[in-house]
């Protein structure tokens, strides 16, 4: 159903090259983020908040794309779209998705920094 | 307060976006670039640093926390005001919908995410130059501004001036109603009056070519011209001719006056027209049928003074007659239908004058009826002038300034005209300014003129050319005697006209003799010496006149030597209304 890469090799290389020595800051501020992310999403959903799942699943998946997370991108549109939708039923096994992806881009991610 | 116009300045450029990741990469890319960077995490932020900073373009995530990108996008274009400050959104956003608000807040573009370095890149100089075109617009069209004002305070200005010289002299006489816009100046037209030593008026209407400025330079000379030699006495056929040489020299070819100069002579009941280029004058008439006065020379300042002709028309006039002239503007005026008013628009209106209307009323208003009350042409000038009996100005002489030099006050001065000279040329105004040179004479100039002019015309026409005064009393009779009298003035031979003037101080004022000799046949002055009989070498009239101003005449040899005996008071120097003369020949208390 997201056939998507976890990451975007090209796009990485591209931003490696624009920011250079604050490569790494800048992973590092996209994992914290993202994390914060992820509990938020999670408490909007237990709150029944439909407005605000949408509104976090928003600039997730803005801040993923650009990072060159297309998948995780692409699962935060789902989440978006269901909190937009008001369908917060639809959302749970969704948001699990959202989790996991994130996990695997991060370790990723880790694994480019140390590169 | 911007940075001059340039390309490749480094700019200020402000951002605001929520995520820290997005913020920070979009920062790193921009100040890359070259440009200054100012990033906020949110809109309040972003309007607040907008305000501080005034920066020149703004990037703007749509959805953030405390105040979203499209509010503070309202609130930055506010801020911004005139500049233009190109705006725009960063999104991911898909539907077209939050596109299309996104624009409608203020937003100039979108940049969607993932950024891409070179679309990014693009999009920043492309606003660029559309930023600096807008200053280098909105620069121009401040300096057009400026220079419009100035120009409009520069035109008030030269209107003054010109008003100060090009004043409109006696226009506010009774005998004249004109209709001229205030701004008239500047598209060439031109209406001055001014009243002549004998109390008539000379009127100049006239149209010079062109528009603006350069077609109201030449009104300054001609005002000049007019007005000075006018009230010095010059006739209208010299004031013409003076006028036309200084517009020869003076305005480049192709530039020309059309105008028409008009003599009013009161106590004559007789005007002068010379018509040049302007629309046909009229004089609508009393009793009779309204006759037309069409334009008989080239317009001024085209000719070379040799070639110039001043002749004047002569026409009889009655009380009540009154005399129309206009510029092109009235002819040009159009109705809704784009049809010109014309001659024939001033024919009806003067065949529907209704019982007590003016004829300046009459062509006035169906000019106002005829364009459908937008009668709002600055070049439309339309004058008229009424001959009524005892019309003449009263007083000129007190506007003239005295001098605060003593003049001379003994003095005695002999002129004499010959042959040729005598046709072409008038001795008046010259004689007139000798004796205005007399402090105690200068505010009389006026009886002083009349004077002279009395003595020289009966000298001339009756002494020398021999017409006799009676003809002029029929209409017939009045076309005959001007056309006799410039066939004799042809003809002169062996004459002469000789002034002598004598100025001598008396105990109470002044004493200016004034002896006309001719070299005419004379008349037999013992049977028509005395007043109101009419002599056969005398007008009635000027006799009166004569006898009226300076008491009897003395007639010596064959009747073609008078003597004129003109006594003033130093206490009545300064009045003009009672003729301060002691009557020669009346003893003094």
């Amino acid at each position: 159903m997201n056939d998507r890469p976890h990451l975007d090799e090209e796009a990485l290389a591209e931003l490696q090259d624009v920011m250079e020595n604050e490569f790494d800051v800048l992973i590092q501020t996209y994992i914290s983020d993202s994390a914060e992310r992820v509990s938020a999403l999670r408490t909007a959903l237990e709150a029944g908040d439909a407005d605000a799942l949408a509104k976090t699943a928003h600039s997730f998946k803005g801040s993923s794309i650009n990072i060159g997370a297309p998948r995780l991108g692409a699962l935060c549109m789902d989440v978006e779209d269901a909190g937009r939708a008001g369908r917060l039923a639809d959302a749970g096994p969704m948001l699990d998705r959202v989790e996991s992806e994130f996990r695997q881009v991060q370790e990723m991610l880790e694994s480019f920094m140390v590169d | 307060m911007e940075d001059a116009p340039s390309d490749n300045q480094p700019l200020r450029i402000l951002i605001a976006d929520d995520s820290d990741s997005d913020r920070l990469i979009l920062k790193t890319l921009l100040r890359r670039l070259g440009h200054k960077v100012l990033d906020a995490a949110n809109g309040a932020e972003a309007v607040e640093l907008f305000r501080q900073a005034s920066p020149q373009i703004v990037l703007l995530d749509a959805l953030m926390p405390r105040m979203d990108g499209m509010e503070a996008a309202r609130q930055i274009k506010t801020l911004a005001g005139e500049r233009l400050v190109p705006l725009i959104f960063l999104t991911s956003l898909s539907d077209a919908d939050a596109l299309a608000r996104c624009l409608e807040a203020g937003g100039d573009d979108f940049l969607t995410k993932p950024y891409n370095r070179v679309i990014i890149e693009a999009k920043i100089n492309a606003f660029n130059r559309m930023r600096l075109m807008h200053e280098t617009l909105s620069h121009q069209r401040d300096l057009i501004h400026e220079q419009n004002r100035k120009l409009t305070e520069e035109q008030e200005i030269a209107k003054r001036v010109f008003e100060n010289v090009a004043h409109t002299g006696c226009l506010d006489a009774a005998s004249i109603r004109h209709h001229a816009s205030p701004m008239s100046i500047f598209n060439g037209d031109i209406l001055f009056a001014c009243p002549r030593p004998d109390g008539g008026i000379q009127l100049l209407i006239g149209d010079f070519t062109g528009h603006g400025l350069p077609a109201a330079i030449g009104a300054m000379p001609v005002a000049e011209i007019f007005y000075g030699m006018t009230s010095k006495g010059f006739s209208a056929s010299d004031v013409l001719r003076e006028i036309n040489q200084k517009l020869k020299r003076i305005l480049p070819s192709g530039m020309f006056c059309c105008a028409a100069l008009i003599q009013a002579d009161f106590a004559l009941n007789q005007i002068q027209v010379w018509n040049g280029g302007l629309p046909d004058g009229w004089v609508i008439r009393t009793a009779a049928e309204p006759v037309q006065l069409p334009s008989a020379h080239l317009p001024l300042g085209v000719l070379d003074a040799t070639r110039f002709n001043a002749a004047m028309t002569i026409l009889k006039t009655c009380p009540g007659d009154t005399l129309l002239f206009m510029t092109d503007g009235v002819m040009e005026t159009r109705n809704a239908g784009g049809d010109m008013f014309g001659d024939n628009g001033v024919a009806a209106a003067l065949r529907g004058i209704k019982d007590g209307e003016t004829p300046f009323d009459a062509v006035m208003g169906r000019l106002h009826e005829f364009s459908g009350g937008l009668l709002e042409q600055d070049d439309l000038t339309l004058v008229t002038l009424e001959m009524a009996d005892g019309a003449a100005l009263e007083g000129l002489s007190d506007r003239l300034q005295l001098s605060a030099l003593e003049g001379p006050a003994e003095w005695r001065c002999t002129y004499q005209i010959r042959d040729r000279t005598l046709g072409q040329f008038s001795p008046l105004p010259l004689l007139l300014h000798i004796c205005m040179e007399v402090p105690g004479l200068r505010r009389r100039s006026g009886e002083i003129y009349i004077l002279l002019s009395e003595l020289y015309t009966n000298a001339l026409e009756h002494g020398i050319l021999g017409l006799p005064s009676e003809w002029k009393s029929t209409a017939e009779g009045f076309g005959r005697y001007y056309e006799e009298r410039e066939k004799r003035l042809n003809e002169i031979e062996e004459h002469f006209i000789k002034f002598s003037l004598t100025h001598s101080m008396t105990d109470y004022g002044g004493r200016l003799v004034v002896v006309c000799e001719d070299s005419g046949r004379g008349f037999d002055f013992h049977k028509h010496g005395q007043p109101p009989e009419a002599g056969r070498g005398y007008a009635g009239r000027g006799l009166m006149l004569l006898h009226r101003l300076a008491g009897p005449l003395t007639f010596r040899e064959r009747g073609n030597h008078v003597e004129i005996v003109y006594d003033w008071h130093f206490s009545e120097a300064g009045k003009s209304e009672n003729p301060a003369v002691t009557k020669s020949g009346v003893s003094h208390e």
